[in-house]
């Protein structure tokens, strides 16, 4: 077995496993550090495909800042487990069909999708040049509408924290 | 095969020398803030106190281990032990020096030379931080969880300009490679006279970031093993925290080799020199200049009264990040202007 295929092995237990133990796991501290193992397997997959730009920045924005955030919220709150009081039936019974249908959609797509077919045998396809080629030429209007969009959802942020304007 | 046999021996050297290093800072910190301070600091443990540090990891290794009640071991463990492996895993992408030629091969003194090595080393920074709030958080003590919150919070904020300030020098390299920024750099002028505004905010980030790990082990501030009840570490023992905190300095020292070049060396005279002397050379001048990052982090940490968090926020947020934005924006105007946009 060639070393990029044990690796692709390892990493999806892994990211498999680590997502499963997200929603298992009563502690609410522990469900973010297993997100964020399972963030770290998943750049190990990115980088696997070639694609080194997005492995980092995944690992840089999601690992290094979003989950961090996360984090203090989780710590902050102090959540008990007592706390945790059961949910309605009907709930319950809402929550299995809707992630029943998800998961019924998801395989129909994966399994009629000609997952054989690789996108293209480009190497060079993930780096940081063709990357910033493609989004300076090709898409520089979303990327630019997808800046204002952050700009905007950043100034409605400062908006919301402030009490006076 | 050769070139396995020889990453395998740098890997080794440089986690040889960066753990001496890491050591040596401590001893280095107490001598220094004894200086300041009027006072003798270590004095008993052979010359000078050199051999501080050797009684200090003994002391510590033979200590009898304390985990906290209803804490999480494993993550009261992994907690410094993340801190400790982000400082190691920074020197995998630094080149360290020239190449150097055994036997008729040549091999480049950098562990490996990866095509995003600047998002690496932002990538293992931020990961820094779990370190910090895992720690924190799994000795189960309302202290340590305040001080790890105040201290992860203030490392992220300041990630973010201490970024900003790198894209401006990006922008003029044009490659993320640290092996090849360090050879323009070479070739050329340091890139701390292209940016100089860029130099400075990540500096002095890089003196912020710190502060907060600074202090965290037993008591390094009055030269005592006293614990200091606003560290994160508060309760932890053993020689992991103490080292793990030592290195994040080391680790942020390398940094500032993205903007200092590594060595600049009169051009007749590097010519003279054979490739193996040259490398010598280099990795002299990278450590020296390691040596002084230090030095100047441990002057001002003792010199200078430490700032308050607010304060530390609102310099953070409100002045060096809009100073890293204009940094870019002018860096982009004069590359337009001078025709090196193309």
């Amino acid at each position: 077995m060639p070393i990029s295929e044990i690796l692709f092995w390892v990493l999806s237990i892994t990211a498999v496993v680590c997502a499963m133990l997200v929603i298992a796991s009563k502690n609410a501290v522990h469900s973010a550090l297993f997100l964020i193992v399972t963030f770290f397997a998943v750049a190990g997959h990115y980088f696997l495909l070639n694609a080194h730009f997005l492995a980092a920045v995944h690992i840089i924005v999601y690992a290094g800042a979003i989950m961090v955030l996360f984090l203090y919220a989780v710590m902050m709150l102090n959540l008990r487990k007592d706390e945790e009081s059961g949910k309605k039936p009907l709930f319950k019974i809402a929550a299995a069909i809707s992630a029943g249908s998800l998961l019924l959609v998801l395989t129909v797509a994966l399994k009629r999708s000609e997952s054989n077919q690789m996108l293209g045998t480009d190497t060079q396809i993930g780096t940081v040049e063709s990357l910033g080629q493609s989004l300076f030429n090709e898409f520089l209007l979303p990327f630019e509408i997808s800046a204002l969009l952050f700009l905007s959802a950043m100034v409605g942020a400062v908006l919301l924290s402030k009490k006076q304007i | 095969m050769t070139i396995l046999i020889f990453k395998v021996i740098l890997v080794l050297a440089v986690f040889s020398i960066t753990m001496l290093i890491a050591m040596y800072s401590t001893w280095a910190e107490r001598k220094l803030s004894a200086v300041m301070q009027d006072r003798v600091g270590p004095n008993r443990a052979g010359p000078m106190g050199l051999l501080q540090p050797l009684a200090d990891g003994i002391k510590m290794f033979t200590k009898e281990e304390l985990t906290p009640e209803l804490s999480n071991r494993f993550l009261f463990i992994i907690g410094p032990g993340i801190a400790m492996l982000t400082a190691l895993i920074t020197g995998a992408v630094i080149p360290w020096g020239g190449d150097v030629s055994i036997g008729g091969e040549s091999f480049p003194l950098q562990i490996t030379d990866i095509n995003i090595g600047v998002l690496y080393l932002f990538g293992v920074v931020s990961i820094g931080v779990y370190g910090i709030m895992i720690g924190g958080w799994a000795s189960n003590n309302k202290y340590s969880l305040l001080g790890a919150l105040r201290a992860s919070s203030q490392m992220i904020s300041y990630e973010i300009a201490m970024g900003l300030s790198i894209i401006a020098m990006v922008m003029m390299t044009g490659t993320l490679s640290l092996r090849e920024i360090v050879a323009q750099q070479d070739a050329g002028f340091a890139n701390v006279l292209y940016q100089p505004l860029a130099f400075l905010i990540f500096h002095d980030l890089r003196l912020r970031r710190n502060e907060p790990c600074a202090f965290r082990p037993a008591g390094m501030r009055d030269g005592t093993h006293r614990r200091l009840p606003h560290g994160v570490f508060f309760d932890e023992t053993g020689p992991v925290p103490v080292c793990g905190v030592h290195q994040h300095v080391h680790l942020v020292g390398h940094l500032g080799q993205l903007l200092l070049g590594r060595v600049q060396f009169p051009v007749p005279a590097r010519a003279g020199l054979s490739p193996n002397a040259l490398a010598t050379v280099q990795t002299v001048v990278f450590f020296l200049k390691v040596f002084g990052f230090i030095f100047l982090f441990m002057w001002v940490r003792w010199t200078i009264p430490r700032f308050r968090y607010d304060q530390l926020m609102n310099l953070g947020w409100k002045v060096l990040l809009p100073l890293s934005l204009l940094n870019i924006f002018v860096t982009g105007v004069v590359m337009y202007l001078t025709g090196k946009l193309n």
